[in-house]
């Protein structure tokens, strides 16, 4: 399989949120609007390329039985990094996504790669893989945060589509979150069944 | 009065599923049957309760007096697969029918985001000791809540007619999401 | 290269390995990030308090000092001086009374009680409802506006309670807990007895 072929599978025929639907946490805690399931969805991505390489390349260092808590360790080492970099360069998103950023570390995503794929891989597919998992999820949580940033206060990456006062504010709200979800999943299932 | 306040906020207000949206791979994944819901919930009741009181304490005696604090995350999360680890091989010896009861929750409740956001919670909210016990027994019981009465509903549900492409994960969403607006209702009361 | 082989020594050697290179590799980007963090902190403090101040020329951060509240509580407080004359102070003020959780705000006074302005730090309100405070209170229509009152005359309360604040619509407990935090912010200010009965009366 070519690295172009591994990318486009994780963004579209694995999309870790609406096929396989792995990562529910970060999916419905992180899109109240369409710049933070932007930001969350990147953070994660620069996790999963960044520890599916690492764990690739030291593969063979790893003996098997303590594979998983090495592998935790390699996760949690670039969460640490990442929330550490992100308070520091902006932390206005940083205060918005607040607890989600280590929480990263028991995103199933993110384990369940570097067990099924960069575990048995080279380094540049796992980077391929990384890469368009993490695309596939930046996708998702931009849409989910999208739909209910335009629907809850009309607006769209914070420019004003219609005026407030006819959005639904439930969308917001935790309730919104997990709805819109279940319409995005049911609609992407019948597209993809299309 | 402060502790009640807590415990309160902790299960209905706060609700760790419905309002936070921590643990919603179990609150999905094994909700589809009453008796499952309740050893899952023991099962987290049970780790929950033991990993936040010993990460609270690495926290304050060893991260925090040696400035390590960088490093929670990775201690925090080791801590937590370690300790489940543990309880299931002390709960196989201790108690074998506990053990048949819980064992197969146990491997999953590792990457139960659950766990480690509420020991990373009660570090931020600067809990005591006690309020730090007494929050995450609390949280324990509002995600046995939540997944019990999720449980219920989705028994009733599979016997209705839903459409094709709803079927599953997006009706049980959707179902979570009136749930979640039903839990709203608490909001305010503390 | 062969894999390892799941021996103990192996297994030891290898968690130990990736532990330390862990904590080396996070120990160098923790003192490479504390300090753009630190600024970053600094320099949204800082915003805040020269948003509710008249201007200044010393450093309110490094002169901030802690005063008690009527009601045993302390705050901080951040003055702004120009030259040696102090022309105002900016405390950090916060409130448990809220639809939900805590609510922190800055608020500026000038020397005779008169609030400048304020701004909200933190807060867990209902968004869309609660949290149109840091707008409402600034705006000129009715008796919404806080701003230019002197809090010398009395505490802030809302029309409701016989005060002379109008609330947030639909957001009485929003709106009462946000004017209990001006009041507490004043209260620390004065170091006085000005903020009665303001947690248990209503």
């Amino acid at each position: 399989m070519s690295n172009i072929k591994i990318l486009v599978n994780g963004i579209i025929k694995e999309n870790p949120v609406f096929v396989l639907l792995l990562g529910m946490c970060p999916t419905l805690g992180t899109t109240s609007s369409a710049i933070n399931g932007m930001g969350m969805g990147l953070a994660t991505a620069f996790v999963l390329i960044c520890s599916n390489m690492a764990i690739s390349s030291i593969k063979s260092l790893i003996p098997d039985q303590v594979r998983i808590p090495a592998y935790i360790v390699v996760i949690a080492t670039f969460v640490t990094v990442v929330q550490m970099c992100m308070e520091a360069f902006i932390p206005s998103l940083y205060a918005s996504l607040g607890l989600f950023i280590p929480l990263i570390v028991v995103n199933c995503i993110v384990l369940g790669r570097a067990e099924a794929f960069a575990a048995k891989n080279k380094i540049f597919p796992s980077a391929a893989d990384g890469l368009g998992i993490g695309l596939g999820f930046t996708l998702a949580l931009t849409l989910l945060g999208a739909a209910r940033e335009l629907f809850g206060t009309g607006k769209l990456f914070g420019l004003t589509l219609f005026p407030e006062e006819f959005g639904s504010l439930i969308f917001v709200l935790a309730p919104g979150a997990f709805i819109a979800l279940g319409y995005l999943i049911a609609i992407v299932d019948k597209l993809r069944k299309a | 009065m402060e502790y009640i306040l807590i415990f309160i906020a902790a299960v209905f207000v706060n609700n760790i599923v419905l309002a936070q949206f921590l643990g919603i791979c179990p609150f999905l994944g094994v909700s589809k049957k009453v008796d499952t819901a309740l050893g899952m919930s023991a099962a987290v009741t049970f780790v929950l309760t033991i990993a936040t009181i010993v990460t609270f304490l690495i926290q304050k005696y060893i991260l925090d007096s040696f400035g390590l604090g960088f490093m929670q995350t990775i201690s925090f999360i080791l801590v937590i697969a370690a300790l489940v680890q543990m309880v299931e091989i002390v709960l196989k010896k201790v108690s074998p029918s506990l053990y048949q009861a819980l064992g197969v929750f146990l491997p999953l409740i590792t990457t139960n985001c659950c766990i480690l956001g509420v020991a990373i919670l009660v570090i931020q909210k600067e809990y005591n000791l006690l309020e730090t016990i007494v929050y995450s027994v609390s949280t324990a019981i509002g995600f046995a809540l939540a997944l019990i009465i999720f449980a219920g509903i989705r028994e009733q549900l599979s016997m209705t007619k839903v459409p094709e492409s709803m079927k599953g994960t997006p009706i049980a969403l959707i179902t979570a999401g009136l749930l979640a607006m039903a839990f709203m209702g608490f909001s305010g009361i503390v | 290269m062969a894999k390892l082989k799941s021996t103990l020594p192996n297994m030891l050697l290898s968690l130990t390995v990736i532990c330390i290179s862990a904590g080396a590799i996070l120990s160098g980007v923790s003192m490479y990030t504390s300090g753009p963090i630190a600024a970053a902190k600094a320099a949204t403090l800082q915003r805040a308090i020269s948003q509710v101040t008249p201007e200044f020329d010393n450093n309110p951060t490094a002169e901030a000092y802690k005063s008690v509240t009527s009601d045993g509580d302390s705050l901080l407080i951040y003055p702004a001086k120009k030259g040696d004359e102090t022309v105002g102070v900016a405390v950090e003020s916060n409130t448990k009374n809220g639809f939900s959780g805590e609510i922190k705000i800055i608020v500026g006074f000038a020397p005779d009680g008169t609030l400048i302005n304020y701004s909200v730090l933190e807060h867990a309100e209902t968004p869309g409802l609660g949290s149109k405070m840091e707008e409402w209170f600034r705006t000129e229509k009715n008796r919404q506006n806080v701003i230019g009152r002197s809090l010398a005359d009395g505490n802030l309360s809302v029309s409701k309670d016989g005060g002379d604040v109008d609330a947030i619509t639909a957001s009485t407990i929003t709106s009462r807990a946000f004017l209990d935090a001006v009041n507490r912010a004043y209260s620390a200010y004065k170091g006085t007895d000005a903020h009665t009965g303001a947690t248990g009366s209503y």
